[in-house]
């Protein structure tokens, strides 16, 4: 790639880009080697690796709206991997180290940016729990440290080291941490499984899931006012938001209540922040993106909910935390908010692998860490297709988990902390 | 604002409220084997249909009982929790 730049800018013609646009929607086929419903970015990167390292090409994408236009679009694009058990750290580490090379491997600019992200002690607590995960993350090879309040102030001299009688006593810097275009990440996997031969199919709702002898067979699904059957030898289900409901039709149920999250830009402004702060104990979250808007957000809502509505008590909240942390900003217009359907597990961990139907595979429970791990999410999956061996980075992930009481907790370096 | 029709001090504000979970039977502390406390513990209701939950008035230090809907997130009913123990004697 930088040698194809600099030809390009050397060059007097523009860069006219072959394959930069997907290539025009076919008709669906009877039968497929691997189905994988929905077109969010874990499901065109399972694709990709699927194709790229697999040679499975007979695939098929089926998503109900368009590309990366569900949960993909509504994230924050926080990329990180300082979580708090060996488990999680270990798998979170992988996607951090794979989406810096994404843009070199899809020809294509996804945007990265390594920023760090700093999360926030306000009391002691919160500082003997940040030196665990500061020491499970360098065990695992990550670059994070507990750092005191004169580094911070010199990381971002704009933050009120006093902010609603709180003071931030110690801070969890992650160097790993960074920022990619969430849409890109989605635009680059699709681009590289489309050239590859797989097909997306959009505006392709899977509407029911076929199960033979507990074993799939095939989805149904609907075109506008035509409907299908698909034959297939795998589905994969990866549809953040409705993952119980797809489960439901596939015949069982998942231990997941599905949540709102609301998030919120600002008007752009100088750059002044680079690192993304984050302070769990004021439930909150900031970063300034490349164009200079603030991205601000927290948790889930306080109550499960199938909507993407907006409500006034979770921005006045939110928002007078940010304030209390950045006080300059008080003045600042809001230009958009939105609201995503976050897959809430118990522990705050994923669930991935086998599920009670043969054949068919789970990537859900994704609540609010599933962006990042778009990658090593796709990687590990395709492998589990590929090989229908369950990868042992992503074992601990299993449903069983719940009815073996062995939950990997991540509710601490979780909630409200992207 | 979202307005909770509570039962003990009529329409207030939703966010005096807090949401407690699914109403759901206890398994038998006695017999029940380990597959009914984890279905008990961790597989709520995600449907998208009526939820009948628990929610508390914290000011009041009141728990009561809401039928909400989950996708229009309408609150149907409210009722004191009396109701339940009603329900299950007759």
């Amino acid at each position: 790639m930088p040698f194809a730049l600099l030809k390009y800018g050397l060059g007097s013609e523009y860069p006219f880009e072959k394959h930069a646009d997907l290539p025009p929607p076919t008709a669906l086929k009877k039968r497929y080697d691997v189905v994988i419903i929905g077109g969010g970015g874990h499901g065109v990167a399972t694709a990709y690796y699927l194709a790229k390292y697999h040679g499975i090409t007979n695939v098929a994408i089926l998503e109900k709206g368009y590309l990366g236009g569900g949960n993909t679009a509504r994230n924050t694009a926080v990329i990180r991997s300082n979580y708090l058990t060996s488990e999680g750290v270990r798998f979170y580490s992988e996607s951090v180290k794979l989406f810096r090379d994404l843009s070199n491997e899809f020809d294509f600019n996804i945007m990265y940016s390594r920023r760090g992200q700093l999360t926030l002690a306000h009391t002691d607590s919160a500082i003997r729990a940040f030196r665990q995960r500061a020491e499970v993350n360098k065990h695992f090879g990550g670059k994070t440290e507990l750092i005191d309040p004169q580094q911070i102030r010199e990381l971002v001299p704009t933050l009120n080291m006093y902010p609603g009688q709180q003071p931030v006593l110690a801070g969890l810097w992650h160097m790993d941490g960074a920022t990619a275009r969430h849409d890109a990440v989605a635009w680059g996997y699709a681009k590289g499984a489309t050239q590859r031969g797989v097909e997306l199919h959009q505006l392709t709702e899977v509407t029911d899931v076929l199960v033979r002898d507990e074993k799939v067979w095939g989805v149904k699904v609907r075109q506008g006012s035509a409907e299908h059957v698909i034959e297939c030898g795998i589905a994969v289900q990866a549809v953040a938001g409705h993952s119980s409901l797809l489960a439901a039709k596939a015949g069982f149920r998942l231990p997941i209540v599905t949540y709102p999250l609301q998030a919120m830009v600002t008007q752009p402004v100088k750059p002044f922040l680079d690192p993304l702060v984050s302070s769990p104990a004021f439930h909150c979250y900031v970063q300034q993106t490349g164009r200079g808007e603030l991205v601000f957000g927290g948790g889930s809502d306080p109550y499960p909910l199938y909507n993407t509505r907006s409500t006034m008590e979770l921005k006045e909240e939110l928002l007078a935390h940010a304030v209390e942390l950045f006080p300059f900003v008080a003045n600042l217009k809001l230009m958009r908010q939105w609201a995503g359907l976050t897959d809430m597990t118990s522990d705050y961990s994923p669930i991935m692998g086998l599920s009670p139907v043969e054949n068919y595979y789970l990537d859900a429970g994704w609540g609010t860490w599933g962006f990042k791990s778009t990658p090593i999410c796709g990687k590990t999956m395709a492998e589990l297709v590929a090989t229908g061996k369950v990868p042992d980075l992503i074992k601990p992930f299993g449903v069983e988990r719940f009815s073996e009481f062995r939950q990997v907790n991540e509710m601490g370096a979780t909630a409200a902390s992207h | 604002m979202k307005i909770m029709p509570c039962p003990l001090n009529g329409p207030r504000n939703i966010n005096e409220f807090v949401y407690g979970g699914e109403v759901s039977e206890l398994p038998d502390v006695a017999t029940a084997p380990d597959s009914d406390w984890a279905e008990h513990t961790f597989y709520a209701y995600n449907g998208t249909g009526i939820a009948r939950e628990w929610w508390y008035h914290v000011a009041s230090g009141y728990w009561f009982v809401a039928e909400r809907h989950r996708v229009t997130d309408e609150i149907i009913r409210t009722y004191d929790p009396a109701v339940l123990a009603e329900e299950k004697a007759q």
